[in-house]
């Protein structure tokens, strides 16, 4: 871990604390035992600053999403601590949580199961500023037509349902929904992956412009790395419950160190027929572990070109590995 | 002569809210042996294209209205059923883009991987299974052996991927038709399957179509290109071609879109408005109400797909004029 002056660290709207979510797995009919557990998330320990955009990816299962669930208290951390503006999630009351959750927002993967379709947009966009009385019952309409501009569309579209939407537009009522009180920092999960690529590019925009504008910390959970790359100041990459490398995001996508980072650069498609067949590529074998029973050691191992007997003895830590770049794999200095 | 040549395929959907011109007219080649990749975003009609030759295409609601697409002399769309079916899953087959729903969740891999040499060669059970074996070896299944008798919850997504591949080339096709394959699945999963594709391909000579929206997946693996607008195809070329110069504003402002070929932090490229609705008639250009080039020419008629230099065809009308450039 470097070490922050304690100025620094105060400027630090989220923190996470060697995170662990862990589900129970049971045996048994009639009597069920616990027989293991799915490290879905395994200590992670991670700071995001206000206005900074964090990206998280990894390959599916490797707990980005659980992780993403985990900040937002939808599933208890089982150990750890997710500290947002100084205050412990794990351990506030209901009425703390309550204020907490106004400064913690989530935008979902799909808009097409996200949204109440039985709600108007303006319901929706109503909804959590009735709730938790951010503005009274006459101003409602005006901070509704607000965040209907914010994201682009016109207020009048609000008394619309969202099957009226298509899938970029929905993914924007999905925004304005988050952004309706004033959070602090937004937990996008794959927010543009179920959208095409045209679509994407709006809605990076927008995500990008709230940002800027407004102050706003996003952690932006994808596994397309050109668009994290794209929209991201720092990236983490994440290999079975744990982060494995982090750092700057051109710095770290152009330049990976950690073995599995360089994999998943190079398994992404260039879209230049040039550069795209000439490229040398690094095809992992296999799919990722169980999570259930991880190999011992670097959980990466059994799929990495560069591992050695002494890969499997311990789990490696994150460590410092140039400015502001982390990495964890044992062998950082010998593969260069 | 063209292992397959479609011509002027039209497929529409009949259904309540009015009529779907899903394909309107689209006419094109594919070699033996080579690989052309079909683009566009979704609702474009390219999944269509794909089912209308397969046969799979639900009617009603679905009809097809015109058009031929004939393999090796045989015209798909109007031949006898019996023509038909020693055809398709024998010398053309494809593989879809959701490897969780399409396997049978019922029927062990082994009986799903032996059907098609069951119904279209004459050799036993034990021989099937054989094959079945050699080509779960080649797909890069390990203990194929003793996987082979699993059911398809026990594999993964990239597995089960695997299996739809063995299953489909089985039957040694000429003809492969990939729809997205690799849209479900991990990047490292997909480079995985790509690289396996372009194996079996080398090793069996066959042709294959790959449907995509992912222009860095086309670039890898395609000799050729078409890309697909609201049910047209507005541009084709060699992939080479394609992605350097670009001739339809449409394929322009795609690849604009894509973050990876944008300096980080700058604002991307969109394409303004949504993709047209297909069942609302269009006069003119489908693409002209978000295209930044777009004047009242671009209106006045549907603009023909026509050659602009030897292999390279377009349908706007403005460039054809000389009217656009691009760094103006």
């Amino acid at each position: 871990m470097p070490d922050h002056p304690p100025s620094a660290v105060s400027e630090n709207i989220l923190e996470l604390r060697d995170v662990r979510t862990y589900f129970p797995v049971h045996r048994g009919f009639l009597v069920k035992r616990q027989t293991g557990a799915v490290r879905a998330v395994d200590g992670v320990t991670l700071s995001v600053r206000q206005g900074e955009v964090l990206g998280l990816v990894g390959e599916s299962g490797c707990g980005k999403s659980t992780l993403a669930r985990t900040i937002l208290q939808i599933i208890p951390a089982t150990g750890g601590s997710v500290i947002l503006n100084g205050r412990n999630l794990g351990e506030a009351t209901r009425e703390q949580m309550l204020a907490c959750r106004r400064d913690l927002q989530m935008v979902f993967q799909d808009p097409y199961a996200s949204l109440n379709p039985r709600m108007t947009v303006h319901a929706m966009l109503a909804e959590p500023l009735i709730a938790h009385r951010i503005c009274g019952a006459a101003d409602v309409q005006g901070r509704v037509d607000e965040l209907m501009r914010i994201i682009g569309l016109a207020p009048r579209f609000a008394q619309k349902y969202p099957h009226e939407f298509s899938g970029g537009q929905r993914q924007r009522i999905a925004i304005a929904r988050a952004l309706a009180l004033r959070p602090k920092i937004i937990v996008a999960d794959e927010p543009v992956s179920a959208l095409d690529v045209s679509i994407q590019a709006q809605i990076l925009n927008l995500l990008s412009q709230l940002c800027r504008d407004m102050g706003l910390a996003l952690i932006f959970i994808a596994h397309d790395l050109s668009v994290v790359r794209h929209i991201s100041d720092r990236v983490a990459v994440m290999y079975l419950g744990k982060i494995v490398e982090l750092g700057p995001a051109e710095d770290v996508i152009d330049r990976p160190r950690h073995p599995y980072t360089r994999a998943l650069v190079s398994a992404i498609p260039v879209p230049d027929p040039g550069v795209e067949r000439g490229r040398k590529r690094i095809v992992l074998a296999g799919d990722p572990p169980s999570p259930i029973n991880p190999p011992a050691g670097c959980a990466f191992h059994p799929r990495c070109a560069y591992a050695v007997d002494r890969c499997r003895e311990g789990v490696p830590p994150l460590v410092p590995c140039g400015p502001s770049r982390e990495a964890a794999c044992i062998r950082l200095d010998e593969i260069g | 002569m063209p292992l397959l040549t479609v011509t002027d395929l039209r497929t529409h959907f009949h259904t309540r809210n009015g009529v779907y011109r899903a394909v309107d007219g689209v006419s094109f080649n594919v070699e033996r042996g080579e690989t052309l990749g079909m683009v566009g975003e979704s609702g474009s009609g390219k999944s269509v294209v794909c089912y209308s030759i397969m046969g799979l295409v639900p009617q009603p609601p679905g009809r097809i209205e015109g058009g031929s697409a004939v393999f090796d002399g045989v015209d798909l769309l109007r031949c006898s059923p019996r023509a038909a079916r020693s055809i398709r899953g024998k010398r053309v087959s494809m593989i879809f883009q959701d490897p969780m729903t399409s396997l049978n969740p019922y029927l062990r891999i082994s009986e799903q991987v032996i059907e098609p040499l069951l119904i279209h060669e004459d050799v036993t059970k034990k021989e099937a299974l054989g094959r079945a074996l050699e080509m779960m070896e080649a797909v890069g299944i390990n203990d194929a052996a003793q996987r082979i008798h699993f059911y398809p919850h026990e594999f993964s997504g990239g597995m089960r991927q695997r299996v739809m591949i063995a299953m489909a080339l089985i039957t040694r096709p000429e003809l492969l038709i990939a729809d997205e394959p690799t849209t479900a699945l991990d990047v490292t999963v997909q480079a995985q399957i790509l690289e396996l594709i372009r194996r079996l391909q080398r090793e069996l000579g066959m042709a294959v179509i790959f449907v995509t929206h992912d222009l860095g997946v086309v670039a890898g693996l395609c000799d050729r290109v078409q890309v697909m607008y609201a049910g047209r195809i507005v541009e084709k070329a060699d992939a080479q071609t394609l992605f350097r110069s670009p001739l339809h504003p449409y394929t322009r402002a795609l690849q604009r879109s894509i973050p990876a070929l944008q300096p980080k932090g700058r604002e991307l490229f969109t394409i303004p408005g949504l993709p047209p609705d297909v069942s609302k008639p269009m006069p003119g250009c489908a693409f002209a109400p978000r295209c930044g080039f777009a004047d009242d020419s671009c209106i006045a008629s549907v603009p023909e797909l026509a050659e602009a230099a030897p292999g390279h065809s377009h349908a706007c009308t403005r460039m054809r004029a000389g009217e656009i450039h691009w760094d103006a």
